[in-house]
């Protein structure tokens, strides 16, 4: 409340409830709400780790050194917790993009779980495209 | 099914305590019975002290938003058997300080609701002679389910943001200041932006969501937030890539 | 909120001001805005005693009534009006009515209100009860809300308006024949203030909660009736109470008059539409004007009573209903034009109209009666004025035709501001006995909170008093009931005095409001009775089975009531003013009356198997 307010006989004290810090743990969806927001950091985990292949792309002998770092179970087990994040991150993303965005083909609106969808098939059509790429081994 | 229920009413008596508590109350539940009735009975028969807001029991004035089992509900739509066996815990709504029992202080969200200047404004008025303006039922449709709202608060009571910090402008607000926006009618998009655009405008949400899955009226506020948080960075970018282009 | 002045003290006089609306509802909002955009420099304070947004209005559905149309005219609205009102409605007020309506809904239009539309943009019109011609503009089915929210919406932008929202006015500052101001309670704290002002317009709607089964909120409490009678300003045809035709049952929640306008059939428990029987025209497939189901509201209350005694009704734990037929409407029509019905019937009745019958019967609507008002808005007493449901001025007559009372508040409330700051600009300063009437105000309430132990509960007296509405001033009333009711109101007014109030708290005690609501109540129920028990003959919502006709050489009269000085009633008589309508048979449907009764299931049949 950012009303100065004063407290007299006619004015009788209002009653303010403490949030908690632990106010996220209260409901599921607060919950889920706080696991989305950090995958945002698994994101950017691989972002790093992008970095790290591309610097190691260098050379042969750097590059097996990447290889054999990123076997680590310790890097591994990261990898996987964030992988995990990250498909958490997209699923929540393209589930909520509907809201954010409207769209109108010919005058009509078109309907959420298209636009949700569309996202979807972008993926799936992205990541066909590299994996193809990475078994052609262009 | 018991044809009686336990309510664990919250109570606050400033005159007479500083903390709030808990009483139980046994009250009848027939099927029809929504927790506004059980309220009512209670006040009617067994405690009048017991102070709470309702007017219209069909859920169109807004007034009877409490939290039922700690969700934001309208009380005269929400039915005492869907909670059998009970006890039913009601509660004022969250994020609002109380004056006085389920009585929850409002002044906050009006003044909130004048900011975002919810009319029609217009450079130039049309006269009357000239008729109404034209709105096609498709443009009626852009902006029609941000006018349902009834101003019930159970947007602001879901709303960790504005429970965190209530400075954050919140969800009616900007779902208001949108319906204005999105009306062809209206010239002030350009006099809003600059409010929401506020580090307490729409940039506080974080797009928890909860918001829009507690309105009873299904206005979506949330999607009025993205969509204005899209607009509003379109609208920087524009203004610094063709500044005179940019409203 | 203002502080007080003197730090504390529980006697404070604030600032003053030139016109005060009790009620924030259409009525207030439109007259607020009216005072702030014809007299800027005056200050307006709006008394509320819910914040405005959660006024009555809200809840109104089916739609506003306006000439626009090229076939339509303004003679044929008034027609319909003063036909509807079975010729009890003044036509002077009905003819500025009917001309200025589509002004203030147009007005409305620019301010944003989303009336629904045509294809092309333009504002569309449905037909409704009791009109001959499509006038009536609607906002999907949630007319009254839209209205109200873009009347408190663009109220916001006048800044000259202030806003008391949550306190409740009980009583009127009155001297030497003048209306000074007001004393009120504000909820959140308990504190009384005497709210001094050159003129005082009150917008407080309906009363509708005397009666057990109503449309009404639990706000709907006559304060603005009870407030004026108790100064002294006499009230107007109380006896003439509306009840809609289509209520659900246990809640009483309205199922919009628009159900019908869009084809809804009527049916009693043989499936047939009972209303041909009554002299509303035969049953078409569609609707058609002025008959059937488009009948005044009066007349197809009435067919169910006597549907009822046939033994025709279908019974239900919640008494005897008939049914409202939407299944040949189809979805997509219900979703587009009727969402807000269907959600109701979902949410109350657990029945879908789209694919299932919804359960109707009569319950309270309307008070076509209330404090007497001149064309402008203006009582007797100086100073005081009203506007919408709380006024008479009369423009409805016995019988008010739906979609009538929504532009009602927007032409009155724009009047009544405009006259009373107009009166307000010329009128002298409120004087100093504000503060002695306060005091005195403020020892009687303040006496009553911290009484001990009375023994009659609110509740109890309530509901008594609301059983002796029903019972004497239902849609039939006799001379024996009607005695009954006075009688039994009197006893309640008695045992009133000994309220127990167990909340002796000050800040927002909802119970000391209910019990000075109930008083105003008991109050507005005796007026109504006095008057019902006066007028002997049947005309519109009041119809007298021991004087079935209508008896325009005695009763072609308002009815006044005043409040005498012993607390009774005193009902009097006011000619009405006729123009151009001499007072004519009303007729409904497009077949003579004597058509005869009829009770054919394959009549029925036949019309559900013609293409809708």
């Amino acid at each position: 409340m950012n009303r100065h307010v004063a407290y007299t006989p006619y004015h009788p004290r209002w009653h303010r409830q403490r949030i908690s810090t632990y106010w996220w743990l209260g409901r599921r969806s607060y919950f889920l709400f706080i696991l989305r927001e950090l995958s945002s950091l698994a994101v950017a985990w691989f972002v790093v780790w992008l970095l790290f292949l591309v610097r190691a792309a260098s050379g042969a002998a750097s590059y097996q050194q990447f290889l054999e770092w990123t076997r680590h179970p310790f890097v591994l087990a990261l990898n996987i917790a964030c992988f995990a994040f990250v498909c958490l991150h997209a699923v929540t993303w393209f589930n909520l993009a509907p809201q954010a965005m409207v769209v109108h083909v010919a005058g009509r609106r078109v309907p959420g779980w298209i636009i949700a969808a569309s996202n979807y098939a972008a993926l799936a059509f992205t990541t066909a495209a590299v994996v193809a790429l990475l078994l052609l081994r262009w | 099914m018991s044809s009686h229920i336990t309510l664990r009413v919250a109570r606050y008596r400033p005159e007479e305590e500083s903390e709030s508590t808990f009483e139980d109350y046994d009250v009848p539940c027939p099927r029809d019975w929504v927790v506004l009735d059980g309220l009512n009975h209670i006040k009617d028969r067994i405690d009048g002290t017991l102070s709470f807001r309702w007017s219209c029991r069909m859920g169109i004035c807004g007034s009877c938003g409490m939290l039922v089992n700690g969700e934001p509900k309208l009380t005269c739509a929400t039915f005492l058997a869907d909670y059998a066996p009970g006890p039913i815990r009601v509660e004022p709504l969250r994020n609002f300080p109380v004056i006085r029992d389920l009585i929850v202080e409002l002044g906050d969200f009006m003044g909130k609701l004048t900011r975002v200047k919810p009319w029609i404004v217009r450079q130039v008025e049309k006269p009357l002679s000239e008729g109404e303006y034209r709105q096609t039922p498709e443009q009626l449709d852009e902006y029609k389910q941000f006018s349902m709202c009834i101003n019930c608060m159970l947007c602001y009571s879901a709303c960790p943001i504005y429970g965190l910090d209530p400075h954050f402008i919140g969800p009616a607000a900007i779902a208001l200041a949108q319906r204005y926006n999105l009306d062809n009618r209206d010239e002030g998009a350009s006099d809003r932006m600059r409010i929401l655009s506020e580090h307490d405008g729409i940039w506080g949400c974080t797009f928890v969501g909860e918001c829009t899955k507690v309105c009873p009226k299904h206005v979506d506020p949330a999607a009025a937030i993205q969509r204005y948080k899209l607009q509003s960075a379109l609208d920087w970018v524009k203004g610094i890539v063709l500044p005179r282009a940019a409203s | 909120m203002i502080e007080p002045r003197d730090g504390g003290l529980n006697v404070a006089v604030t600032p003053s001001f030139d016109v005060i609306l009790v009620g924030g509802g259409g009525a207030g909002l439109r007259a607020a805005i009216a005072i702030a955009e014809s007299a800027p420099a005056l200050r307006v304070a709006v008394v509320s005693k819910v914040y405005p947004m959660r006024s009555h209005t809200v809840s109104a559905e089916g739609g506003a009534a306006g000439v626009i149309a090229q076939d339509d005219s303004h003679d044929e609205h008034c027609y319909d009006t003063i036909s509807g009102g079975d010729w009890l409605g003044d036509q002077d007020a009905i003819e500025a009515f009917v001309r200025e309506a589509p002004q203030e809904l147009l007005r409305l239009e620019h301010w944003g209100c989303p009336w629904s539309r045509e294809p092309d943009g333009r504002i569309a019109v449905r037909p409704f009860g009791g009109m001959k011609k499509m006038r009536t503009w609607f906002a999907a089915d949630k007319t009254g809300f839209h209205m109200l929210h873009t009347l408190f919406q663009t109220s916001l932008k006048y800044s000259a308006v202030v806003r008391y929202d949550e306190w409740f006015v009980t009583k009127l500052l009155v001297d030497d024949g003048r209306v000074h101001g007001v004393i009120a309670i504000e909820l959140a704290t308990g504190r009384i203030e005497a709210l001094p002002a050159r003129a005082v317009i009150l917008c407080t709607g309906g009363c509708g909660k005397v009666f057990p089964f109503t449309t009404n909120a639990s706000i709907k409490t006559g304060d603005g009736m009870a407030l004026a009678y108790r100064a002294g300003a006499p009230l107007k045809d109380m006896e003439f109470v509306q009840y809609h035709p289509t209520g659900l049952p246990f809640t009483g929640i309205l199922i919009t008059e628009a159900a019908r306008a869009e084809g809804g059939y009527l049916i009693n428990k043989d499936g047939y539409r009972y209303l041909q029987d009554y002299a509303l025209g035969t049953p078409q497939p569609k609707p058609v004007f002025r008959t059937m189901e488009l009948g005044p509201r009066d007349r197809l209350s009435q067919a169910f009573v006597k549907e009822l005694e046939k033994g025709r009704t279908i019974d239900t734990p919640h008494g005897p209903v008939v049914h409202l037929d939407l299944r040949h409407l189809g979805a997509a029509l219900i979703n587009r034009k009727l969402p807000f019905v269907r959600e109701l019937c979902m949410k109350y009745q657990n029945i879908d109209p789209v694919t299932q019958l919804i359960p109707v019967r009569p319950v309270v609507h309307y008070m076509m009666g209330g404090v007497h008002t001149d064309i402008d808005g203006a009582t007797p007493l100086r100073g005081l004025y009203a506007a919408g449901e709380v006024a008479c001025v009369s423009i409805n007559g016995a019988n008010r035709l739906g979609s009538n009372s929504l532009p009602e508040l927007l032409v009155f409330g724009a009047r009544a501001g405009r006259v009373a700051a107009e009166y307000a600009a010329g009128a002298p300063a409120p004087g100093r006995h504000a503060e002695a009437q306060l005091r005195d105000e403020q020892r009687r309430l303040e006496t009553e909170r911290v009484q001990p132990g009375g023994r009659e509960r609110i509740a109890d007296l309530r509901q008594q008093m609301q059983a002796a509405m029903e019972e004497s001033a239902g849609i039939y009333r006799t001379a024996p009931a009607l005695s009954r009711g006075v009688e039994t109101l009197r006893a309640l007014q008695e045992r009133a005095r000994h309220l127990r109030v167990e909340d002796q708290s000050r800040t927002f005690n909802t119970e000391r409001i209910a019990a000075l609501e109930l008083s105003f109540m008991l109050d507005i129920a005796e007026a109504i009775v006095a008057s019902a028990l006066q007028r002997q003959e049947s005309r519109g919502a009041h119809q007298r089975t021991d004087f079935p006709r209508r008896d325009d050489n005695r009763f072609l009269a308002h009815s006044i009531a005043e409040r005498q000085a012993d607390g009774s009633c005193r009902v009097g008589y006011l000619p009405v003013t006729i123009t151009r309508w001499p007072p004519a048979e009303r007729v409904y449907g497009e077949v003579p009356p004597d058509r005869g009764l009829k009770h054919e299931l394959s009549h029925y049949a036949s019309s559900r198997a013609l293409p809708s």
